[in-house]
């Protein structure tokens, strides 16, 4: 039953977190202009949740909310999600392939994020038809908006960690590299005694 | 499972393409969306300082620059006042002996002010969401105006939420008119990408009298024979003023670039035309 219960936190986390990263995002980060352009926060959290919970969560965000995201403006399904779906899973694959520890990885994450996603949108309404005359603007805009959403990604980052962190199943590579950038694979032994040791040893 | 995700994505993609507005996946989608509005709605609220705080910092970083176009745009208008004031004094006069009535002001289209309670932030689907819905005696195709100028129309339609396809959506297209003298009018279309930009294309080859600062119009018109023809805009609502009127272009392709009268990126209240096709008869000439 704890099992049951256990399983269930992570997805149930995500599907909340999904929701409010959307209804906050169109009620409100929407309509603040920065730089003539507004932020978009649901690549990032998609990013951050392929950087912390692997490719498959990740993948599976990306659809969740770009479903939803494309639902709340009733824009055309699918669009937003198929885009967000790359963008969750190549997160998600870059961790489970590279495990990048540096702290800057969600900065060229996250523009990269809003890059796939700004040009994705574009190349897609490009094949669907466009009406109008498309300004070269466009991609001035698209860079704009990549520069943002850089600019915020380290927090974004840091309150999505807050949140799916704590139900994340222990991942035993990162549990012995921070053994290893702590001091020591047993647990008992404090890098300070260790310091004393080798001290001691030495002439 | 990732290929089964991507096959829905692209399941509904295709399917949504080729539905009519009243199709099961577009009733599905506005049936979540009202149980999600009043969710909107609280949040905007709630958030609605966080919003004002961040508008009056960008604001105030874009008032330095905006400061001499206004200072500009100013003495314009002064002169301008001036030779119209006159006018309008001969026109109420005129008005008065052919008994004329007043029917296409805006007031006369029964105007119904609403929140914008979302707004998208991509740069190819320019909408909002506003609290007001057909409970409120909104139809679709609505126009809809903010800061005194046309914004938008009416494209999705619930009983509490409207979603508004801006002027700058690459689906938007109004006839408009130019104020310079004679009236030419042409069709204004946005420059997707470039959301301070509207392009009036299509105008008459002998518009060569179009300058920079003049005032554009939504033509509105109605024809006789066919009711279905009728614009969807009442003539006269402002859009915006002509930004950049270089003769070569005006002569080669026929166009000149229009800068919205209204910030669509800081909306925060809008009025929605509900009677956009009210005053039929407007004179009675003797």
């Amino acid at each position: 039953m704890n099992v049951t219960g256990s399983s269930l936190r992570l997805p149930l986390r995500l599907i909340l977190l999904a929701l409010v990263t959307v209804v906050v995002q169109e009620s409100a980060v929407s309509q603040i202009s920065i730089f003539g352009v507004s932020a978009d926060i649901t690549p990032l959290v998609v990013m951050s949740v392929g950087l912390l919970a692997g490719s498959l969560p990740g993948a599976i965000m990306g659809f969740g909310t770009g479903l939803l995201v494309d639902t709340v403006l009733v824009q055309t399904l699918g669009v937003t999600s198929l885009l967000y779906i790359a963008i969750g899973y190549w997160s998600g694959r870059l961790r489970e392939l590279r495990d990048p520890a540096h702290g800057l990885v969600p900065l060229a994450a996250g523009a990269a994020a809003t890059a796939v996603a700004g040009l994705g949108m574009t190349l897609i309404q490009f094949l669907l038809g466009v009406d109008a005359p498309v300004s070269l603007l466009l991609l001035q805009q698209i860079f704009i908006t990549v520069l943002v959403n850089t600019l915020i990604a380290l927090p974004v980052y840091a309150l999505v960690r807050r949140v799916v962190q704590p139900v994340l199943p222990d991942d035993p590579r990162r549990r012995r590299r921070r053994a290893y950038t702590t001091g020591g694979l047993s647990p008992l032994q404090r890098p300070s005694q260790r310091l004393g040791q080798i001290s001691r040893g030495s002439p | 499972m990732l290929a089964l995700l991507v096959g829905v994505s692209l399941i509904l993609l295709t399917a949504y393409f080729g539905e009519s507005p009243s199709s099961p996946l577009h009733n599905v989608q506005r049936g979540i969306v009202e149980v999600v509005s009043p969710l909107q709605q609280g949040a905007s609220t709630v958030l609605s300082p966080v919003k004002d705080v961040a508008g009056w910092f960008s604001d105030t970083l874009q008032a330095k620059s905006q400061n001499d176009q206004l200072h500009a745009q100013l003495n314009k208008a002064t002169k301008a006042l001036a030779y119209y004031e006159q006018k309008a004094t001969l026109t109420s006069q005129l008005e008065a002996q052919l008994k004329l009535d007043d029917t296409n002001s805006i007031s006369s289209y029964q105007p119904v002010s609403a929140d914008v309670i979302g707004a998208d932030p991509t740069l190819w689907y320019q909408t909002i969401e506003i609290d007001q819905g057909s409970d409120d005696g909104i139809t679709m195709n609505d126009p809809v105006t903010g800061s005194g100028a046309l914004v938008g129309k009416v494209t999705e339609l619930g009983s509490s939420f409207s979603i508004v396809t801006l002027i700058t959506d690459h689906t938007f297209a109004v006839t408009a008119e130019v104020l310079d003298g004679t009236g030419e009018t042409g069709v204004l279309l946005p420059a997707v990408g470039s959301p301070n930009q509207l392009l009036l294309q299509d105008l008459p080859s002998s518009a060569t009298g179009i300058q920079s600062g003049q005032l554009v119009v939504t033509a509105g018109f109605k024809d006789p024979q066919d009711p279905d023809l009728n614009s969807l805009y009442p003539p006269g609502i402002p859009i915006g003023t002509v930004s950049s009127a270089n003769q070569n272009e005006l002569l080669n392709n026929q166009q000149v670039q229009v800068a919205p009268a209204a910030n669509l990126r800081h909306l925060s209240v809008v009025q929605v035309l509900t009677r956009p096709h009210a005053g039929t008869a407007r004179a009675q000439v003797p």
